[in-house]
């Protein structure tokens, strides 16, 4: 059976991991790569890594990072932040990810998403959608939340899907930070409507949090951050625990 | 030597990654000289059918695989190319086991995405890997079970998650991004 796969995700800037993190046994706590590999251990089933420094010179510290995460981690990882055209998600991908995450970039640009889509696969080519409840619909943010759009959650994962994405990475905006649990909601109507794989990201507090989101929404991954990063929740135990609830985990 | 064939088809380097983590020197190469030489070849591969198998042909790489006596692991879309043909824009493949590579039907969520179990036979490639255990599967076509076929997977219905005939080897998963177990199943194959 395919399994749901738990996705801790690391935010990078010039090349170091930023936010603190608790584990005991890491010798750089800084280093994402340690910090990686220690996931891998622990039995993540795969990675994200946010770059939030997008400035040009720091590109390059991010292409030399991701071809390192790439010879030492031996499961998929995602390269996501301000990647804005074919050629940034291409150096991304030549130097050893598997896949790209792009926001603001296909909003503004939805062609981008198929242009992506042929030149590397659908596989590579995650779009991630901030989402928020704006009183009477689920809008879509770009530019790290600062941007309202006018377009409804919905429909943009419908469209995301006919122009060649792969995978669908959905944050709920009211829900991230809070630890009161994944939007249930907008998830569930999100992969319902469509077929690719869809992550729910944003709200995770605890392990129930994620029994919830598996038992109640199609979605096929849950992504966290700072839950695993401080040892809140321990990978293997939240493994375990939703293994006893039945859920398909490896 | 190792060579990897490299055909422009997605990032063959991660597999090129993983052999040097268990510590073997490998060779991207497009040389048929060389691959013939070699003394295991592994035949990788992410995108799309049509193209791929156009770069292999531009290359004359059609004619030398099929000729190949060493041992041949084919990753994913390169196990796909070694099938007779693709409904994927419609190509024909290498033949060299016998069966069809057909797209997942759209009751089942497609890519076919993340870690899957899959039930095994007895073969040397699959040395201390049991069928409980996962690898990690990205495809939207699939394989159809044949004679070939050495581990089934059920999405959608059963298809070949790996396939033998002779000195001929593939896996629709990914060894190579697949943690302990797909490092395992590699050093299984240079082993052979």
């Amino acid at each position: 059976m395919l399994k749901r796969r738990i996705i801790p995700c690391l935010d990078i800037q010039n090349g170091r991991t930023v936010k603190g993190v608790n584990f005991m046994d890491i010798r750089d706590a800084g280093d994402p790569v340690e910090l990686a590999k220690r996931y891998v251990d622990e039995g993540a089933d795969e990675l994200v890594f946010l770059d939030i420094t997008a400035t040009v010179e720091k590109r390059r510290t991010l292409i030399k990072l991701v071809e390192k995460i790439a010879a030492h981690i031996d499961i998929p990882f995602t390269v996501g932040g301000g990647i804005n055209s074919i050629e940034d998600a291409g150096n991304i991908i030549l130097a050893g990810a598997d896949k790209v995450s792009i926001n603001s970039a296909a909003v503004r640009n939805p062609e981008l998403i198929t242009d992506l889509a042929k030149a590397f696969g659908s596989q590579c080519v995650v779009v991630a959608i901030d989402t928020k409840w704006t009183g009477d619909m689920w809008t879509v943010f770009t530019h790290g939340g600062r941007n309202e759009t006018d377009l409804e959650t919905v429909s943009w994962a419908k469209s995301i899907e006919r122009l060649g994405g792969g995978e669908i990475l959905l944050t709920s905006m009211n829900n991230d930070g809070t630890k009161s649990g994944f939007a249930l909601d907008i998830t569930a109507k999100v992969s319902e409507a469509i077929n690719i794989p869809v992550i729910a990201s944003g709200g995770a507090g605890s392990k129930s949090d994620f029994r919830s989101l598996f038992l109640n929404t199609n979605a096929t991954a849950g992504l966290a951050a700072s839950i695993f990063h401080f040892g809140e929740v321990p990978i293997p135990e939240l493994k375990g625990y939703l293994k006893e609830s039945n859920i398909p985990i490896r | 030597m190792v060579a990897i064939i490299n055909y422009k088809a997605g990032n063959i380097r991660s597999v090129q990654n993983a052999l040097n983590r268990l510590g073997v020197a490998s060779s991207l190469t497009d040389d048929p000289e060389e691959i013939s030489k070699a003394s295991k070849v592994i035949f990788p591969g992410v995108g799309e059918a049509s193209t791929a198998m156009a770069n292999l042909r531009s290359k004359r790489l059609d004619k030398i695989i099929p000729e190949l006596t060493q041992p041949v692991l084919g990753i994913c879309l390169g196990m796909q190319l070694m099938c007779e043909e693709t409904e994927e824009g419609d190509t024909k493949g290498l033949g060299i086991f016998s069966t069809k590579v057909k797209r997942f039907p759209q009751k089942v969520r497609v890519p076919h995405m993340g870690w899957n179990d899959f039930t095994l036979l007895d073969s040397e490639l699959f040395r201390d890997i049991a069928t409980l255990d996962d690898m990690y599967f990205v495809h939207s076509y699939y394989a159809e079970t044949c004679d070939d076929t050495i581990a089934t997977c059920e999405y959608g219905g059963s298809f070949s998650a790996a396939l033998q005939r002779n000195n001929f080897y593939g896996v629709q998963f990914h060894p190579e991004k697949s943690a302990g177990k797909g490092g395992r199943l590699l050093a299984n194959f240079l082993e052979l």
